[in-house]
């Protein structure tokens, strides 16, 4: 795609440990258009922050090996000098994280933290960071911004702490903007106004989002695509509407087959994917879900090509027949 | 905050009041402690025990003795000594005071700098020989006794190398007041200081170190690095501010037993006559009265630097100030 915003292409991420190497991510491809929401779905531990970590080049473990290419507008990331990449952090892609309670400084006032970011990437007055401030304060809905600046994270509940996080994420008007599970540590009823904020705030914006969450729910509500994530890479990918309606992944059968539907007539029980995620540590040959696929044949001891097998926009990373693969679903998971 | 003082103020005054009645006990009331057989000698007869308990006031019920000492000591201040008679207990007190308050003070001056410097080198140098070398440095310092290192540092400055030009500078033991000849007790203190400072700085550098190890793996300190700071930044603004909590309540329990009389053996290895030299002497020769004062003074001392800790607490963490 070359009018791709975002392109990281065979992203690798390993750790060395005492066990043996960790291979977190393996391979990850996965692109981003300007002003889209892409999703990035998958079960814990299947590498959705490590890479967006990597991403934002923010691994610091000296026994992680970063591969691949991470490519913002043509310009490779990883290759990236620290101080460039530095101004790149915060100015070009932001983040907002899972944890609003404990990812701002407690020490600090609200305002000062948003506008050392400012200060850090812009040459502005102490004063006019301030107004700046207030204006992002009322932008995400904090009420009374000019006076809650002046407040420490303590004082503001979960819902708006998150709130002011997404203030400063957007203090800079990154062209991107990662958010690693934005409302799992938030009750539902907030889940629900963050989503409409970060909604409001693309359309407004039109920033590009990577919405990192194993929230179908979260997905489905914001995001244009979605990439399916399953040990350490994607195995499907595709406009939000076809991956739910018409998944080609075993695993993404699972995964939506796993979710409670409200007015619809109860299942005895809830679908579930059986055994575990594979171990990251020198992991099988071949497709990583064949351990748990109830369709693995013999091809599946070759690792399979994310590519597009059904149509040009869907890409999936299986080899069964994509002619067989609704009888194949619906026997799985009726 | 004005709210925040005078609750601590108040709790000062109690705390003090509870320590003198209790060191008082201690000393004039313990079973078998017999402060007059003290003081008459050994072998004394009963007559001369008497005469002795009348004179030093010992017959009289322990509330009196207790409010009669207390007067002396803060109101009336002619205490005298039990062992000296005439010698007045506060001028001992106000003349060693100020030999271990700039004897304490320096060397937290030299430790706080130090050990923040290699507390912050060997946390950004984390795994590398730097990191090692700062740390067993830090190490080497923390191992040795304060009076082997102060003899070694008296053996080296005043006979070994005193005449060559490297020490030939260094004036003999004691102590020089500063409003005699401030370069004067600069001089005189400056080794000291550093003998002193040494174990600490190992100490204080360890567990900075460990702080900002820890402080690394918040989140609050990865959302800094996501927002574009430099690394510097991270560091001295965002960690290390908020690892400086555990540094400054370690700081205050240990300034304060310092001021207190701790710094005993640093003040006898150079012959500085300090309060902890003071103490020592009156323990030797049970002399009462000095017992209580010192012993008034470093609480005194102690219960300040703790208020002083609780309010750095206030300043360096808002979450406290709100409390």
């Amino acid at each position: 795609m070359p009018d791709a915003l975002l392109e990281v292409c065979d992203l690798s991420v390993s750790f060395r440990t005492e066990n043996g190497v960790v291979r977190a991510v393996d391979g990850l491809s996965l692109s981003l258009a300007l002003g889209e929401v892409v999703g990035i779905v998958g079960e814990s531990g299947s590498g959705k922050t490590v890479s967006m970590m990597a991403v934002m080049g923010l691994i610091r473990d000296p026994n992680a090996v970063i591969e691949g290419q991470v490519l913002l507008r043509g310009r490779d990331l990883m290759q990236l000098p620290r101080n460039e990449m530095r101004l790149v952090r915060g100015g070009e892609i932001a983040m907002i994280f899972q944890d609003p309670m404990t990812a701002l400084t407690p020490v600090y006032t609200v305002g000062w933290q948003i506008a050392e970011q400012l200060r850090a990437h812009q040459a502005m007055t102490r004063k006019q960071a301030r107004a700046r401030v207030a204006e992002l304060l009322a932008e995400v809905g904090i009420s009374n911004p000019g006076r809650r600046l002046d407040d420490y994270p303590h004082q503001f509940s979960g819902g708006m702490r998150q709130r002011v996080m997404i203030a400063m994420a957007l203090s800079c008007n990154p062209s991107i903007l990662i958010a690693d599970e934005p409302t799992t540590a938030l009750d539902v009823t907030i889940q629900a106004q963050i989503l409409e904020l970060m909604k409001r705030l693309q359309r407004d914006h039109g920033s590009s989002i990577l919405l990192i969450t194993h929230d179908m729910g979260v997905v489905s509500d914001l995001a244009e695509r979605v990439a399916v994530m399953y040990a350490g890479s994607v195995v499907e990918e595709g406009s939000k509407a076809d991956v739910f309606r018409d998944p080609q992944h075993p695993y993404t059968w699972g995964l939506l087959g796993s979710i409670p539907r409200v007015g619809r007539p109860r299942v005895r029980r809830l679908a579930a994917i059986p055994g575990l995620p594979p171990s990251l540590i020198d992991p099988p040959e071949g497709c990583r879900f064949a351990p748990r696929c109830p369709h693995r044949f013999d091809r599946c001891s070759v690792r399979p090509e994310l590519a597009p097998r059904v149509s040009a926009n869907r890409l999936d990373a299986c080899h069964l027949d994509p002619a067989i693969r609704p009888s194949l679903r619906h026997r799985s998971v009726a | 905050m004005l709210r925040f003082l005078g609750r601590r103020l108040v709790a000062m005054v109690f705390v003090l009041f509870s320590i003198s009645v209790l060191s008082f006990l201690i000393f004039f009331a313990t079973p078998g402690v017999d402060p007059a057989s003290r003081i008459a000698g050994r072998n004394a007869d009963q007559a001369t025990l008497r005469a002795v308990r009348k004179d030093f006031g010992l017959d009289r019920p322990l509330p009196v003795q207790y409010g009669l000492m207390m007067k002396k000591l803060f109101i009336t201040r002619d205490l005298t000594s039990f062992v000296n008679r005439g010698a007045k207990v506060i001028p001992q007190v106000t003349e060693a005071a100020p030999v271990t308050l700039s004897l304490v003070l320096g060397a937290a001056v030299i430790w706080v700098v130090f050990s923040i410097g290699m507390g912050l080198v060997a946390a950004v140098f984390r795994g590398t020989p730097v990191d090692a070398a700062v740390m067993i440095v830090g190490l080497i310092g923390i191992s040795m006794p304060v009076f082997w290192l102060g003899e070694v540092v008296n053996l080296l400055t005043q006979s070994r190398f005193h005449d060559t030009f490297l020490f030939s500078w260094v004036p003999p033991l004691g102590y020089t007041p500063f409003t005699q000849s401030p370069f004067g007790w600069f001089k005189s203190l400056i080794f000291p200081w550093l003998t002193l400072s040494v174990l600490y700085i190992g100490i204080y550098a360890r567990v900075l170190r460990s702080a900002l190890v820890d402080a690394q793996e918040e989140d609050y300190v990865r959302t800094a690095r996501a927002k574009g700071l430099t690394e510097r930044r991270v560091m001295l603004r965002h960690a290390l501010r908020t690892s400086l909590v555990a540094f400054v309540s370690l700081f205050g329990l240990d300034f304060g037993a310092l001021v207190g009389g701790g710094a005993l053996l640093t003040e006898v290895v150079f012959g500085l006559h300090g309060v902890g030299k003071l103490t020592f002497d009156s323990l030797q020769n049970l002399d009462l009265p000095v017992i209580l004062a010192t012993v008034m003074y470093a609480a005194f001392f102690i219960v300040l630097a703790n208020a002083l800790v609780d309010l750095v607490y206030a300043l360096l963490d808002p979450r406290v100030r709100h409390a």
